[in-house]
């Protein structure tokens, strides 16, 4: 009896405490995030070694920073561009990479193996690698300063990920089955659409979601390519409008941060596991 | 004789007699080549759109950055060729320098630490039996969220005057005068690592736990059988079964953490005295703030040497990883 409960305490201190410390340093942030959101803005600014201070908690909370966020600033925009270029660049991803993935995962062709390994170097290339060329580039098409300007850039890092991500996943897939539809009379192209990629939709799913939440979240193509305030995507309108020289408005600030990071996670909390499958994936390759 | 491009209708007048010898070999073959041939077209038309796409913006922005980095470009005026002058200059640049040195820095720490806590916090979750997936999905938040925003609240945490973290620590007594998290150079690059390792180390954590969910408990027993202690057993069965997944995490952590931006553009802009800069935020500064496209890129090329070896570890472990999985 007093084993177990010598096992039991062992187990409490080398597993849920140090578990328990991790994940409280992991959220803490966003839970200060939330509480400065609503934090009125004289219980704010008081300096950290006054007596009375209850930094952790506020009793009047005030919607005055969301409120603020929506009147004076063009947050709602924000967000509409935001998800627009996120949706239509995970859209482009998901079919250039759904159809190169099929391509190099099943047909034999001359360069195959090369033009893989080409296009998981590039899966590699980081953005902040290329921005000041590529700023040029679309300059030289007439696209800066407007969403196209990151729906067609995002796909560059996008393309390489869901194309991996796909070989990976239709590798599984056994090719009896589209063998099967070809015996029927199907051609390779219908066996392709009507067997394989329904088929695949778990994969496509998982590809979708990272690849949407990966140019929600994308900062230095979006930072450096558009300028106009009624362009800007929510991190990039954040930190701009928000910081005014040195000058931080903490309120206003962590209520869009908040607001920003929200919808991410909303959809994460419904997708996990194959948010999960897709980053574990991605490095299996 | 130019080259054969199709065996089948070269060889049938040459060698007639073989024809009537081997028909059926023949015309598989020939209908084999067509089909061949026509899976070579549907395989290009459905790499077509990819391809297009990834040579638009990344091959010819390449090209075009090695051409930039050439010339004396300033925003609004076309750049004379100047040759490698613009990296010469950036080498004798005592700011560079000591970018490049904060770069590796802190990739190299911020990687030992995100693999020692992930490995740490992979082995924990995976001894775990309630609340594993729940534990899992709080933990991934900080890999989530957008970081430019989380990164917004570290700076508000570490804020000279109101932070928390001063607070807290004055609080539990372990300090009595404020500490500027982002004031002074070391302990400006020092809080930038610790809050690339918040943000990094669950990408570790999940994808080491991925991992360890696929080796067999049983070769945990036989070794536990065989009187190795849990120490002994991390290090020769875990760690080296692990191995691979490891490496490869590793690498794709170091690619990005070498060329981040986003934390230190927020947290500190490069301050104080530009002594926080990593190659991506100088090259901004450089190209972007100041407005000299050239020399920008020039300093954001640099990168590529360090990144071009990485990829080419890492192209040559998963080709490695491949021929030992022909092999057995």
């Amino acid at each position: 009896m007093a084993a177990v409960r010598g096992a039991r305490w062992r187990r409490c201190l080398s597993l849920y405490l140090p578990l328990g410390a991790i994940v409280i340093l992991t959220l803490f942030p966003f839970y200060y995030m939330a509480v400065t959101a609503v934090r009125p803005d004289r219980e704010m600014y008081i300096p950290w070694n006054r007596p009375h201070f209850a930094p952790f908690w506020t009793l009047r909370p005030t919607p005055e920073h969301f409120a603020l966020l929506f009147r004076e600033t063009l947050f709602a925009r924000w967000l509409a561009n935001t998800l627009f270029i996120a949706l239509m660049s995970t859209g482009i991803s998901l079919f250039c990479g759904l159809l190169a993935a099929y391509a190099l995962a099943r047909l034999r062709f001359p360069l195959g193996g090369a033009l893989g390994t080409g296009i998981f170097v590039t899966y590699l290339v980081p953005q902040t690698l290329l921005f000041l060329p590529l700023g040029e580039v679309i300059r030289s098409f007439r696209l800066g300063d407007t969403p196209w300007a990151l729906i067609l850039t995002y796909p560059t890092f996008l393309i390489p990920f869901c194309t991996w991500l796909m070989m990976g996943y239709f590798r599984t897939i056994p090719k009896e089955l589209e063998e099967c539809a070809q015996i029927d009379g199907a051609t390779r192209l219908q066996a392709m659409v009507r067997i394989v990629f329904p088929v695949a939709t778990p994969g496509i799913l998982s590809a979708g979601i990272f690849a949407f939440t990966l140019s929600w979240n994308e900062f230095i193509y979006a930072l450096v390519f558009l300028s106009s305030a009624t362009q800007k995507t929510i991190p990039v309108g954040v930190v701009s409008e928000l910081v005014r020289g040195d000058t931080f408005f903490w309120g206003p600030l962590m209520a869009g941060a908040l607001l920003g990071s929200v919808p991410v996670a909303f959809i994460y909390s419904f997708f996990v596991e194959q948010y999960v499958s897709a980053m574990t994936g991605a490095v299996k390759g | 004789m130019p080259a054969p491009t199709n065996p089948a209708t070269s060889t049938a007048p040459a060698a007639p007699a073989v024809t009537r010898a081997v028909p059926s070999g023949l015309t598989r073959l020939r209908r084999a080549t067509r089909t061949e041939r026509r899976e070579w077209l549907l395989a290009f038309v459905l790499l077509l759109p990819a391809l297009t796409m990834l040579a638009l913006f990344v091959a010819y922005p390449f090209v075009r950055g090695i051409s930039l980095s050439m010339l004396d470009s300033v925003v609004g005026r076309e750049g004379q060729f100047i040759g490698i002058q613009n990296y010469v200059k950036l080498w004798y640049d005592t700011i560079f320098q000591r970018t490049a040195q904060n770069t590796f820095i802190y990739t190299g720490v911020a990687t030992i630490l995100k693999l020692s806590l992930g490995m740490a916090v992979a082995l924990m979750l995976n001894n775990l039996i309630g609340f594993k997936r729940l534990l899992r999905a709080s933990m991934l938040l900080p890999w989530i969220v957008p970081t430019v925003l989380s990164t917004l609240a570290w700076k508000w945490m570490f804020d000279p005057t109101f932070s928390i973290v001063n607070w807290i620590l004055y609080r539990l007594g372990f300090i009595q005068v404020r500490v500027d998290w982002l004031g002074g150079p070391v302990a400006a690059i020092t809080s930038v690592i610790l809050v690339n390792v918040w943000r990094g180390m669950p990408f570790f954590a999940i994808t080491l736990l991925a991992g360890l969910q696929t080796i067999s408990p049983d070769v945990h027993e036989a070794a536990a059988i065989d009187g190795a202690n849990a120490w002994q057993r991390f290090w020769r069965v875990t760690w080296p079964l692990l191995m691979p997944v490891t490496t490869v995490v590793m690498l794709f952590s170091v690619i990005q953490t070498f060329a981040d931006f986003q934390l230190v553009y927020i947290l500190t802009g490069g301050g104080p005295a530009n002594s926080t800069h990593l190659f991506a935020t100088y090259a901004y500064q450089i190209g972007v703030a100041t407005g000299k496209l050239g020399e920008g890129a020039a300093g954001s090329l640099a990168m590529f040497p360090v990144l071009f070896l990485v990829v080419l570890f890492q192209l040559w472990y998963i080709r490695r990883g491949e021929g030992g999985k022909e092999l057995s």
